[in-house]
This record gives structure tokens, C-alpha cells and sequence, in this order.
């Protein structure tokens, strides 16, 4: 069974408690939103769980498939597992969406969904040959959604997915999401929209308190 | 299931790089430019004495190639830091040191291989005797990846730093300089006859333990520069 685990988790920044005790407990299929006011410590914990940041205190235990559980930060990460969407999009500029994405595809260690087929899904069909410099920024952030798909991760760790998106784009991301979550997924996210997803899968923690 | 191999990797991130260069032509040219500038204005400065420029050549070039090299140092890691892409690098499940030794090698074949293919040119317009030149070649084939690996360390802990410049001049230099005596030692001793092989082991010594020793502090300076 799939599961991440945070134990205790605390974070400083700057000489600031952000967060302290955080215990997290999330299963396959489910959704953690991470809500709070800005400088609540949002991002910061989305880049401890995602492995890039290193807590103050406490651990992210993550259980794969097969039931190994490694404690992401002392062992070496999620080997493959995880996706991670940042603020920046993570494309490189100077190359097209169709690059972008064969690399991501090469670094990947399952077989993914083809590319074509991935850019139908984020509506950026007709744009495999364009530069990514040339495209808005709500395409670059379909660009990075692609990225998700491709990557071939149980676990997404999403920051603020729906930045720079039109309505048709938020609706994309919320059916990916979705989707996603009924394969067996995991989604840990943090947003300023209102999800419409199912409440039954859904857990919400929020920093300012 | 196991789609991608180490090597394939390693591949697709030197011909990612490359291709990133090749479209940024303009700055692919500048520590070239930079090398040949240096190299041509020396004498102009010193007066057209060509006993003299004849016994600098050596360190005039070697010097050049060194401050094109640290000039051209930055843009390792810059644009991957600034674009988020170093982030989506170091998550991946490869081994980092892999990939730090995959963007070294394609910053190398951008910025030190023309170096190294405009260098014997700039040995005739200096006037060092043709016989050196092939020595001169070989050191610098030996000393530049030295200078990008040592480097990459150095830019990888100043990465996050909004100016880090003078911290990486003064981080690199006592890299580079065992790399400089040596070279111009090799080349030297040779113009007065004396065998130089000695010299040249130490180069090739210096090049295989930057190879093997560098990208794992490269890797955690980056992890640290990103946390």
C-alpha cells in the first residue's frame, strides 16, 4: 500500500517557527491540501515532503508499491516516485515543448504515455514544435502539467498548480488530478482555488493556525 | 519497465545542454572572444619583441584559457537554477553525480574545445616554435577539463547567491593555479630540451581526480544551494 507519512515535522525559517508537530498520514487515492496565508509555510512544506528542503525536525516516511519504506530525506529520495511542480515551471526556454518533454521522457524510469498523447490531454496539441519562449504563460504551466503526466510518479507535489490558467486549463488539471487519484495516487498540493474534487478523498490542513 | 540506463541519460542531458548552447551562440562566443582578445592585445602591449612574446607564449595563452574558462563558469548552472529545470535535476531518481559530470562534460565542449582548436593559431601569432605546439595542445586537452570540473564545485555553492562572483574567483583560483604552474612548466622545460613527461602525468593525474572526486561535492553544494 502506498502511503506518506510525515512524523513531528517542523520547520524554521529565517529564525520563524512555520510549522511544528506536523503529522501527516496520507493513503493511495487521496488529496492533501495545504491551505494558509501567504508566508504560512506552504511552499516551504512542499519542498520538505518533496525531498528538497530538509526539515528542522521529524521525518516524510514514504511507502512504495512494493511496501519498502524509506524515510525520504536520510535515504536518498523517492527514486522515481515523486513529481514535483514548483513556482518556476521547470522548462527550458530555448528549447520546443516537444524537447522539453522527449527529456523528461529519458529520464523517466517507467514507460509513459506518449507525448503526443499526454500533449492532447493538456491541450497542447498543435503546439509540439513551438518554443517554449513563445508560449504564454498558462501554456507553460500546461507544459509543466504534461511534465506530471509523463514522469510516470505516484506521488505529485504540486505548488499552486492552477497559476496563470485559464478556466478550460483549471478544469484540465482537476480532471488529471482525478484521474490520478483513482489510478492510486497520491496529490499533496497547495492552492488559492477552491477544488471541486471529492470530499471523501480529500484532506485539508491549514499552517496559520 | 527499465526505460532509461545511466548512459542514456547521461547522453540526453549532453545533447540537451548542447543544443541549449548552440542556441545561445552569442554565448558560446564569449570566452572564446574573450581568449583571443587577450591573447592579441598582449603584443600590442608589450611591444612587437618576438625573443620575448616567444618565452611568454606559453603563460600568455595558458592564463587566457584560464580566465576564459572562469568567465564562462557561471552558466553551468545558472539558467537550469533560474528556470527551476536544477530542481526537477536533482529529484531525479539518477544519481546526481552522474548528472553534474554529464552538464560538466557539455560546458566543456562548449566553452574549452574551441579554446583548445583556436589555441595552435594563436601559438604562430606569438611566435612559439611549432615543435611546442603539439605539447601546448596536449596540456591544455589535459588542463581544461580540469579547470571546468574544479570549477563546478565552486559554482555550485554560489549558485544561490545573487552575486557570488568574487567568492568563486577567490574559491577557484588555488584550483587552478597547480594546473597553470604545471602546464607552463611542461612547455618550458621542453623548449629548452629537458623531458617533460613528469609534468605532464601530474596534468593527467590532476584531470583523473577531478573526474572521480569532483561531481559528488558538486552534487551536495547543489543540493545545498537549493534547499
Amino acid at each position: 500500500m502506498i502511503s506518506l507519512k510525515t512524523t513531528d515535522l517542523s520547520c524554521i525559517r529565517d529564525d520563524r517557527l512555520l510549522f511544528e508537530q506536523l503529522n501527516i498520514d496520507l493513503l493511495a487515492g487521496q488529496l492533501l491540501l495545504v491551505e494558509g496565508e501567504n508566508g504560512s509555510g506552504k511552499t516551504s512544506l512542499l519542498r520538505i515532503l518533496s525531498g528538497i528542503r530538509l526539515p528542522e525536525q521529524g521525518e516524510v516516511i514514504w511507502q512504495n508499491q512494493q511496501g519498502v519504506v524509506t524515510s525520504v530525506h536520510d535515504q536518498g529520495g523517492y527514486s522515481g516516485e515523486m513529481a514535483f511542480l514548483g513556482h518556476q515551471d521547470g522548462n527550458k526556454l530555448d528549447l520546443t515543448v516537444f524537447e522539453n518533454l522527449s527529456f523528461t521522457q529519458s529520464l523517466a524510469l517507467k514507460n509513459t504515455d506518449g507525448i503526443e498523447e499526454v500533449l492532447n490531454r493538456v491541450g497542447l496539441a498543435l503546439f509540439d514544435d513551438i518554443f517554449v519562449s513563445n508560449l504564454s504563460a498558462g501554456q507553460r504551466r500546461r507544459l509543466a502539467i504534461a511534465r506530471l503526466l509523463l514522469s510516470g510518479a505516484s506521488l505529485w507535489v504540486l505548488d499552486e498548480p492552477f497559476t496563470a490558467m485559464d478556466t478550460k486549463g483549471i478544469a484540465m488539471v482537476e480532471r488529471e488530478i482525478e484521474l490520478h487519484l483513482q489510478k492510486g495516487g497520491l496529490v499533496v498540493m497547495t492552492s488559492h482555488h477552491s477544488v471541486s474534487l471529492n470530499p471523501e478523498n480529500l484532506i485539508k490542513i491549514n499552517l496559520s493556525q | 519497465m527499465n526505460q532509461s540506463s545511466l548512459i542514456n541519460v547521461f547522453v540526453a542531458l549532453v545533447k540537451r545542454d548542447l543544443l541549449l548552447a548552440l542556441r545561445h551562440r552569442a554565448e558560446l562566443f564569449n570566452p572564446l572572444m574573450f581568449f583571443v582578445l587577450v591573447v592579441t592585445l598582449f603584443p600590442l602591449g608589450t611591444g612587437a619583441d618576438s625573443k620575448l612574446l616567444q618565452t611568454m607564449a606559453p603563460g600568455i595563452i595558458w592564463v587566457a584559457a584560464l580566465l576564459a574558462a572562469m568567465l564562462s563558469l557561471d552558466a553551468i548552472f545558472r539558467s537550469d537554477f533560474e528556470d527551476g529545470s536544477l530542481e526537477l535535476l536533482l529529484l531525479n531518481p539518477h544519481p546526481t553525480s552522474m548528472l553534474v559530470l554529464a552538464k560538466v562534460f557539455a560546458h566543456w565542449l562548449v566553452t574549452g574545445l574551441p579554446l583548445i582548436i583556436v589555441a595552435p593559431l594563436l601559438a604562430v601569432f606569438l611566435g612559439l616554435d611549432s615543435s611546442l605546439t603539439g605539447l601546448l595542445l596536449i596540456t591544455l586537452l589535459l588542463g581544461t577539463p580540469v579547470l571546468s570540473l574544479t570549477g563546478a564545485v565552486a559554482i555550485a555553492l554560489t549558485v544561490g547567491l545573487k552575486r557570488g562572483g568574487i567568492l568563486l574567483s577567490l574559491l577557484v583560483l588555488p584550483f587552478y593555479v597547480p594546473v597553470l604552474i604545471f602546464s607552463t612548466n611542461a612547455i618550458e622545460m621542453a623548449a629548452s630540451g629537458l623531458p617533460v613527461m613528469a609534468q605532464l602525468w601530474i596534468l593527467a593525474s590532476l584531470l583523473i581526480l577531478a573526474i572521480t572526486l569532483t561531481p559528488w561535492p558538486t552534487a551536495a553544494a547543489l543540493k545545498l544551494s537549493l534547499s
